[in-house]
């Protein structure tokens, strides 16, 4: 019975080391005159994503102080930012390069669940 | 509206009243030179702060946004006495890609303003009117977007944290900044002029200036700093340190207090109180002891 538990412990961890190597999921966030595309992303907790970023207009920005996240997006260049959410909540982020009459519209928010 | 910090409560401050039957609010702002300090040439004199103005915007937010600037220049007009100068801390027009619109729009703001009957008046821009050209029609306009000045004794900086998008003040403007601080003792009494906030007041709504604590650290080594900006429509107090940092009102819409709404859209205008969450201030400055008295003035008295 023992040695039955064990096996199945090592079998779990097995299974959370091939979640953590399998590819992060790529999220992609367009920032377009003037909004965010999409405008709420909702990410699970400790799973790791990548933040596809991009801007087809005009040079845009992309901020969410309070998960670290910060980001200038050229037209043409995405920004790739890895990311694992360490905290559940509702984390607000916005352009904070200023695009045009609309630039204070240009909010969303990444949703964290448990 | 009381004194606040960014999370919306109540800050300490040394002095706090409201004036029954004079539509105003005073906020008593004291600073840390003692009363020994005075010095020849240091008289009280007062200035008048208008923000945000917003000239040729067009919505719902404001049914009379071509009337409410001279509705202001009147009620700064009706003031006696008439204030020693009038600044306007950033956002004079509301932006537009178009560059024609843009020169149209800061030069209707400029025909407004001529009505002002003191003509000493010191201008800076907002991101409105300076981010998408990088200050260029402005500067056609107005002339240099930051200087400094003296008056009475105080030294007023005008800083410029809109010209660069991405609201930095940045590197060669902070040299300039350390220089012109550099010729200033450590107890000078010092104004900084700004439209953004210096520091990060939120984030989240793009409410703050990008490299704005290497300002504040060219300014901490000076006991008698005070900031009056602009940007968010809405008065706010904030100390960091010993600096302290006053939010205006708008002249076109309030917005909502930091996070208190999903997105920092105008508060919607009410028929019923017209002008409510608009106004400009006057400061009183006054040398023994350094202090800044702020009286919050309505666009229209009721």
């Amino acid at each position: 019975m023992k040695r039955r538990t064990l096996l199945l412990g090592a079998l779990g961890l097995a299974g959370a080391s091939l979640a953590q190597n399998a590819p992060a999921e790529t999220i992609r966030i367009e920032a377009r005159k003037f909004e965010f595309v999409p405008e709420r992303v909702t990410l699970k907790l400790g799973v790791p994503v990548v933040l596809e970023l991009t801007a087809p207009e005009v040079t845009m920005g992309f901020s969410a102080p309070d998960l670290g996240l910060h980001a200038e997006i050229a037209p043409g260049k995405p920004v790739r930012l890895p990311f694992t959410p360490r905290r559940a909540g509702e984390f607000p982020f916005a352009c904070d390069i200023f695009c045009g009459e609309g630039h204070e519209d240009m909010t969303g928010v990444i949703h964290v669940t448990a | 509206m009381p004194a606040v910090n960014r999370r919306g409560l109540p800050v300490n401050r040394r002095d706090f009243l409201r004036i029954a039957g004079f539509g105003g609010v005073v906020f008593a702002s004291g600073l840390a030179r003692g009363a020994d300090a005075y010095q020849a040439g240091e008289q009280e004199f007062f200035f008048v702060q208008l923000s945000d103005t917003h000239w040729g915007f067009q919505g719902a937010a404001n049914p009379d946004a071509l009337g409410t600037l001279p509705k202001a220049v009147a009620a700064v007009n009706a003031l006696d006495p008439q204030p020693d100068f009038i600044v306007f801390t950033g956002d004079l027009s509301h932006t537009t890609d178009d560059p024609a619109e843009r020169r149209k729009r800061l030069a209707g703001f400029k025909e407004v303003i001529s009505g002002l009957k003191n003509r000493n008046i010191r201008l800076m821009p907002g991101e409105h009117d300076a981010s998408l050209d990088r200050g260029e029609a402005y500067k056609e306009l107005f002339g240099p977007t930051r200087y400094s000045f003296d008056h009475k004794g105080v030294h007023f900086i005008a800083l410029d944290n809109v010209s660069d998008p991405a609201a930095r003040i940045g590197e060669e403007q902070l040299a300039w900044m350390k220089a012109d601080l550099a010729k200033q003792p450590p107890e000078a009494r010092i104004v900084v002029l700004t439209h953004r906030p210096l520091f990060p007041l939120y984030p989240q709504w793009d409410w703050a200036t990008r490299d704005g604590d290497e300002a504040i650290a060219l300014l901490m080594p000076h006991r008698n700093v005070t900031v009056f900006y602009g940007h968010i429509h809405q008065e706010h107090h904030f100390k960091t340190g010993h600096i302290e940092h006053h939010s205006a009102k708008s002249l076109i819409f309030p917005l909502p207090v930091a996070g208190s709404a999903p997105k920092r859209a105008p508060i919607a205008w009410d028929p019923a109180q017209p002008y409510r969450g608009l106004g400009f201030r006057q400061v009183e400055a006054e040398p023994k002891p350094v202090e800044y008295k702020i009286t919050e003035l309505p666009v229209v008295r009721s």
